[in-house]
């Protein structure tokens, strides 16, 4: 390896003086995002039990060609490929998983973790060289932005959900109420909300970008909340991805009458 | 708290090993204070580099315990009791001699970075007018004390040896501080991502870990950085906005 400075040799893979646990924190992370990514495709390929009376799965909205009642355009349209199942969320998936992908806090946790690089601060690595983000396939991380950009859009269709998930078919019509799915729903929204608007890209395009907020007031009003969001941007981007697969879950239970929807009111 | 063992790491240029001593420490001390012990008690030709002992100066950065840290910030109580110590010094830069090494590449680095360029000035007798909130943004990297323990524990310069490619964490801390000043209009972007390596930074916020001034170097300083990066190379809207964007 060229060294420009004659600085000591590199560490073998997994080689410290550390004493703490360094390994510890990886753990957890390869268990959940392995089981999310696990779950969320089991679930994606399912096309059946993701809506319950108005509740519909995040995993499945919007619900833009489908077989429930909350399909925006119809069943299945004609141009999907025969070879691939059909399922609404392979349409949707894609934009969150893309989103989350390149957010930088799974970045930097994930390279750690799965990719050892590093394993952990101050550990020795398994590799001898090193790209980084600079070049192909991982300067796509770059476009995180854009990833931004459509997550936020389908944002407002799940709180759009939660609005319809308060509308319940009854003896006289359609009324409104409140079941526990609702509540989920709610909740889940909400973390996904803290977690948009705590994004990196989300705080540099509201107002990070500028030298002197001063003179944008309401820009500099939306990136002091981003900001304020940001601080926690790990605990928004993991509570966030458990409220996606447990509303998943819930409405799937429910579909399939291992659940019963309690209604509050 | 009784006799404690030091495994410090003796030797030149980079070639040596861990040599034990055995010292007394007490009540409020730091590992720097046990340094100059064994230096008083039995290793007077120890080689450590301080200064303040209070955690401004910068000087006495090494790695205690596999960890980069300020020895004089370091408190013998905060370590596992009845453990030997060990103490070397920082990876990513030549050593010297035991405990020091030579820092001398970050100063050649930050002479490279553009420095502060001020806008026209605002009134007639050649001052400017900032408001406090366009500067508060920038204050936190100001109290930055270049230890470079966050130099150290980068994995693309300690690892992987990028000294030529890869300015490090201090000094995209340094160029932020300078490029989201309110006054500053010099264009340090097109550096950052060309030659300053910002894309070798892979977010694993051990820089952040380290700082012993708590500066939120990955998700204020180098974070930005790489969106402004993003904004000039890889997102096609934006150079499209940026366009039509008056200049300040």
């Amino acid at each position: 390896m060229h060294r420009s400075l004659p600085v000591m040799d590199q560490r073998k893979f997994g080689e410290t003086l550390r004493r703490d646990a360094w390994w510890l924190p990886n753990i957890p992370i390869v268990l959940i995002l392995s089981a999310f990514i696990v779950y969320a495709t089991w679930a994606a390929f399912q096309n059946a039990n993701y809506t319950f009376g108005p509740y519909l799965s995040p995993f499945y909205a919007p619900e833009l060609w489908g077989d429930s009642p909350h399909a925006w355009f119809g069943p299945k349209p004609l141009w999907w490929p025969g070879w691939l199942p059909f399922s609404p969320a392979l349409i949707i998936l894609p934009i969150p998983a893309t989103f989350r992908m390149t957010c930088y806090y799974y970045r930097g946790s994930y390279y750690k973790a799965f990719w050892a690089d590093p394993p952990a601060c101050a550990v020795g690595e398994p590799r001898k060289t090193y790209l980084g983000e600079n070049s192909f396939p991982l300067i796509l991380q770059n476009l995180h932005r854009y990833g931004l950009l459509l997550a936020f859009i389908f944002l407002f269709f799940l709180w759009w959900d939660v609005w319809k998930a308060m509308w319940f078919e009854g003896a006289g019509g359609v009324e409104f109420g409140i079941g526990v799915g609702t509540v989920v729903m709610t909740l889940n929204v909400v973390l996904l909300t803290g977690y948009t608007l705590g994004c990196h890209s989300m705080r540099h395009v509201v107002g990070g970008m500028l030298d002197r907020i001063s003179g944008a007031p309401v820009r500099r009003q939306l990136y002091n909340v981003s900001s304020a969001c940001n601080r926690g941007h790990a605990k928004w981007a993991w509570t966030s991805l458990f409220s996606v697969a447990l509303t998943d879950a819930y409405i799937r239970l429910c579909a399939t009458g291992v659940f019963t929807d309690l209604r509050i009111f | 708290m009784g006799e404690t063992t030091f495994r410090v790491w003796r030797g030149e240029r980079g070639k040596g090993d861990f040599a034990d001593y055995r010292t007394e420490v007490g009540e409020g001390m730091v590992v720097l204070d046990a340094m100059h012990q064994i230096q008083a008690e039995s290793a007077g030709d120890l080689a450590v580099r301080w200064n303040c002992k209070a955690g401004k100066c910068g000087s006495c950065s090494a790695e205690i315990n596999g960890k980069p840290r300020l020895m004089c910030m370091t408190r013998m109580d905060e370590l596992p009791a009845g453990e030997a110590v060990t103490v070397e010094p920082m990876r990513a830069f030549p050593h010297v001699r035991d405990l020091v090494t030579d820092v001398s590449w970050n100063f050649e680095v930050k002479k490279k970075v553009k420095p502060f360029k001020p806008r026209a000035p605002d009134a007639p007798d050649g001052t400017w007018r900032m408001q406090q909130e366009d500067v508060d943004r920038v204050q936190e990297f100001r109290k930055c004390i270049e230890c470079f323990l966050c130099q150290d524990v980068c994995h693309v310069l300690r690892d992987h040896h990028k000294h030529d490619e890869f300015i490090g964490p201090r000094f995209f801390v340094h160029s932020a501080a300078l490029e989201m000043h309110p006054l500053d209009v010099e264009d340090r972007v097109h550096e950052l991502k060309e030659t300053q390596g910002i894309g070798y930074c892979n977010i694993t916020k051990c820089c952040t870990a380290v700082c012993p001034e708590h500066i939120t170097i990955t998700d204020n300083a180098i974070i930005p950085l790489k969106e402004r990066v993003v904004d000039e190379f890889y997102d096609p809207v934006m150079k499209l906005v940026k366009l039509f964007r008056r200049k300040p």
